[in-house]
């Protein structure tokens, strides 16, 4: 156990996770998912929502088992090595708004940090300036860190806590297999679209299991990847997710999937400002609240209650921005690309700035 | 010596504030470290090693750590 640990501390252990997630991401869009989305944790969310009807968007409605196993699997990961740890109380009602307006700022682009490499990887140059984007709105959130930006601390909690969203996973997973008929329609389940495209939902959450493991072991975070060079030059995470990219692109040109240019790409827009600015909101609300969206499911699962607030707010956020016609959409002269989306974005930086300049503190003074 | 209590505290704090210290941290001194997940554990140890100290860890029996950092 002890070898295990110190081989996925070390940057080989890193840089084999993010090859793997790479390499397993490619395979899930060879097996069914959507294109270049063979992993979205946005886009995953969103369906979940449009599944349970919080949204309804008819083509992005399917409850995604990746998400699921995610969970499960850091979850195995941290019973496995003594890390479970139920804990909650860090401003959970902040972390909510940082997940729905990160949903919000994710979906303008249509994407997650790690649809953003696998969009590059599968050859989606929008996923250039969308990058540039969450680079820049982590830059902002760690220049509010530099100033003594803070959420407060988590406290122990019932064993209870922890396990909600363990719980929320396991009845999203009995929804996936028996998918009652009710009156109402729910759970809805797309027939065209993306959220019609998948693969086989026990390989899609095999997959998703071992992701989740492998990454709750190395603390794998895109997010926590940019943050950490900037903040202290410190290249670790960021060779996991060079080597995410390295991995997707090798097995797109292998599977054929790789298709260069700008406009015609899966799921995506053009519209360079909104991707840029959808991914600055969205990596300054990831910035503030301690990791990806991928991250913040694995710390789900490890019994963190406040990353599962923030999982809790991604999908409201996914719900509205639907509703309200604020996600991007593949046609350039929809209205939600020119009116909602750049409005909430600005009203979701706006209320990340008050957010990073207002919640302060002492960080150690209880020792 | 000096104990900072980074409990509770999400990434990256832990590793924000060990660093102040060990900015100030004279050759041979010695801080300890005190954290509740792995996760705090391992990014501070690393923070140590990557600044040219030691590090000693040892978990306690309510499943926190205490991390002794050696300036060499």
């Amino acid at each position: 156990m002890e070898r295990v640990n110190k081989f996925f501390q070390s940057r080989w252990g890193m840089v084999s996770v993010g090859l793997s997630i790479g390499i397993l991401a490619s395979t899930l869009q060879k097996l069914g998912n959507p294109k270049n989305m063979g992993i979205c944790v946005a886009c995953f969310e969103r369906d979940i929502a449009g599944s349970l009807g919080l949204h309804r968007a008819a083509p992005v409605q399917y409850i995604r088992p990746e998400i699921i196993g995610f969970v499960f699997g850091a979850m195995i990961a941290a019973f496995l090595f003594r890390e479970y740890r139920a804990r909650a109380g860090s401003a959970p009602i902040i972390r909510f708004m940082l997940g729905f307006f990160a949903m919000v700022g994710a979906l303008v682009f249509l994407g997650c940090p790690w649809r953003a490499l696998l969009r590059l990887a599968g050859g989606d140059g929008n996923a250039i300036l969308a990058l540039v984007g969450l680079a820049s709105g982590v830059a902002l959130g760690v220049l509010f860190i530099k100033r003594g930006y803070n959420l407060g601390r988590s406290r122990k909690a019932g064993p209870a806590v922890g396990a909600v969203m363990p719980l929320i996973m396991f009845g999203l997973l009995l929804l996936l297999i028996i998918k009652p008929v009710l009156s109402s329609g729910a759970p809805f389940f797309s027939a065209e679209g993306p959220g019609s495209q998948h693969a086989n939902y026990l390989v899609a959450l095999g997959i998703a299991v071992v992701i989740g493991f492998i990454a709750q072991r190395t603390r794998f975070c895109t997010m926590g990847a940019i943050r950490d060079v900037i903040l202290m030059r410190d290249f670790h995470l960021m060779s996991g997710v060079v080597a995410l990219l390295a991995g997707a692109f090798i097995m797109n040109l292998i599977y054929g999937q790789a298709h260069w240019g700008f406009a015609g790409q899966p799921v995506a827009h053009t519209n360079q400002l909104l991707n840029f600015g959808g991914m600055l909101l969205a990596g300054l609300c990831f910035a503030l609240a301690g990791g990806c969206p991928g991250r913040q499911l694995f710390l789900s699962g490890e019994g963190d209650g406040d990353s599962a607030v923030f999982v809790l707010g991604m999908i409201v956020g996914a719900a509205f921005a639907h509703n309200f016609t604020t996600a991007g959409t593949p046609y350039p002269n929809n209205p939600a690309n020119w009116g909602w989306g750049p409005a909430a974005i600005i009203v979701g930086l706006v209320f990340c700035v008050v957010i990073g300049l207002t919640m302060r503190g002492t960080a150690t003074s209880r020792a | 010596m000096e104990r900072i209590d980074c409990r509770g505290l999400s990434c990256p704090l832990p590793v924000v504030e060990t660093r102040k210290h060990l900015e100030i941290l004279p050759s041979g001194g010695k801080i300890e470290v005190l954290v509740d997940t792995g996760t705090a554990r391992d990014n501070v140890s690393r923070l140590a090693q990557r600044e040219g100290c030691s590090v000693e860890v040892r978990e306690t029996e309510n499943e926190e750590f205490i991390l002794t950092i050696t300036r060499k």
